[in-house]
């Protein structure tokens, strides 16, 4: 009986084929059902999930080494780059702080107008502190991966910040875990407002981590190079009145409908370590503006 | 169990598998980015060719959904593209085998051009069409690189006598 079982499996050559074609149609039929059930978000939520937590220890890996590196900077750092960099802190912290006393004023005055317009008062949500995983993802998308995710109580299109604008939107959570596509992302759009003129419109993200592109903006349309785009709110999920961009580009050409709008987004994309997680505050009074649109292609399930 | 003596020595292919996936998600410049080989396609190209009978189908697809997760594409995108990979290694082990070493490498840029024409075309109906001519530049870096892959993993496959 041993005989017959060649140790070295050479009887593979004429049989038992290991591509078998009735294995290789069933797994074949699988991806492409998990494929459409995956193009539909949210349907494979938890195997997500699950997956997500199976490959964080690879990623946990690769970012391992800049993570070290990180600490080690922190730590080998000498007493006085320590003290300058306390001291350009503390003046940019003063600076800050009379800017925000500003703030604080104008807030109230805002409110208080916004109630004898009988609009609904604006709430400020507040953040939380992420840290971007040092890992590189396809690179013709643009998805990152934060080290938050259910656990920290992170949700389905919730809004990623940086200290200067916005970054993106959560796509998939994961329990410690989660991914987000940068607003550049060629499957993203944000409903933006010029802050000049408070036109409205679109802006796209275009694979380019520079660039991301206003393709609704008629010729007529009062828009110029410098002009910071700001999210307006009318999606219904970036919170209003953040910055988003700086027109870098306009380009009116006669034959066309539409000009040509490029501009830069004003968040550190490519080389930020730390993201905001932006958590809404609790709305007393519903907003005074339209019901939102959604205009991207996005899950569906928690937009509000 | 019923010969002691052969060492099967399971963790050099699943070592080699996930030093391909740290590889897949290693953070690399921007502009360096389109050229980063696919070595998840040379790994599973060589087990599948020297070691058919342990590496097929099914530990392709697993791999195919973790490469999937992490480079955050669609759900199989990879898994699918890698599976026509193998399945047409397998099917044709015998002969790539023996080719000449300009042969092997010829048979994995037919391979390549396969996978990248899968994910290209599942991503264009997504509407990621972005960048179509540099999407093929891994086609010919990791080709280029067949030949050194496929040495050293031979090098630790005998070594570590893996069968």
């Amino acid at each position: 009986m041993s005989l017959l079982r060649h140790p070295r499996r050479s009887v593979h050559l004429f049989s038992g084929n290991p591509a078998g074609a009735l294995r290789m149609l069933l797994l074949m039929v699988t991806c492409i059902a998990l494929m459409f059930y995956d193009h539909q978000r949210g349907h494979l939520g938890r195997v997500h999930a699950a997956l997500s937590t199976l490959v964080y220890p690879v990623q946990a890996a690769v970012n391992a080494p800049y993570a070290l590196a990180d600490w080690a900077q922190e730590k080998l750092a000498t007493h006085a780059e320590l003290v300058n960099k306390n001291t350009a802190l503390r003046r940019q912290l003063r600076v800050d702080s009379v800017q925000l006393q500003r703030f604080a004023a104008l807030e109230q005055e805002n409110a208080r107008l916004r109630k004898l317009l009988r609009a609904g008062t604006k709430v400020a949500g507040h953040v939380v502190l992420a840290r971007l995983l040092a890992v590189d993802m396809d690179s013709f998308r643009h998805t990152v991966i934060i080290n938050r995710g259910m656990y920290d109580k992170v949700h389905d299109g919730q809004i990623l910040l940086d200290a200067h604008g916005i970054v993106g939107q959560v796509i998939r959570v994961g329990p410690v875990s989660s991914e987000a596509a940068l607003i550049t992302d060629p499957s993203q759009a944000i409903q933006v407002q010029i802050n000049r003129t408070g036109l409205r419109t679109l802006a796209i993200g275009t694979a380019d981590v520079d660039v991301l592109s206003l393709p609704y903006l008629p010729n007529s349309a009062d828009v110029k190079q410098g002009d910071l785009l700001v999210s307006s709110g009318l999606d219904g999920r970036y919170p209003p009145d953040y910055p988003v961009a700086v027109v870098t580009a306009v380009h009116r050409d006669p034959a066309q409908p539409f000009a040509t709008v490029v501009a830069r987004p004003v968040a550190d994309l490519d080389h930020g370590h730390d993201v905001l997680l932006y958590f809404p505050g609790k709305t007393s009074s519903p907003p005074a503006e339209p019901e939102p649109r959604t205009v991207k292609r996005t899950p569906g399930k928690k937009s509000r | 169990m019923r010969n002691p003596p052969r060492r099967r020595a399971n963790w050099v292919i699943v070592v080699s598998y996930l030093v391909a996936l740290l590889l897949t998600i290693w953070p690399l410049p921007n502009w360096a980015e389109p050229f980063r080989p696919a070595w998840v396609v040379l790994a599973t190209i060589y087990w599948c060719l020297f070691l058919p009978h342990r590496v097929g189908l099914l530990v392709t697809f697993g791999v195919g959904i973790l490469v999937d997760t992490l480079t955050g594409s669609l759900l199989g995108e990879h898994a699918l593209a890698l599976l026509l990979v193998a399945w047409i290694t397998l099917k044709l082990h015998l002969q790539i085998r023996v080719f000449p070493w300009w042969q092997q490498t010829l048979a994995v840029l037919v391979l390549m051009l396969i996978y990248t024409f899968v994910l290209f075309w599942v991503d264009g109906m997504l509407g990621y069409t972005q960048g179509a001519m540099l999407r093929w530049m891994p086609v010919f870096i990791t080709t280029l690189l067949w030949p050194w892959v496929m040495q050293s993993l031979l090098l630790l496959q005998q070594r570590y006598q893996v069968s």
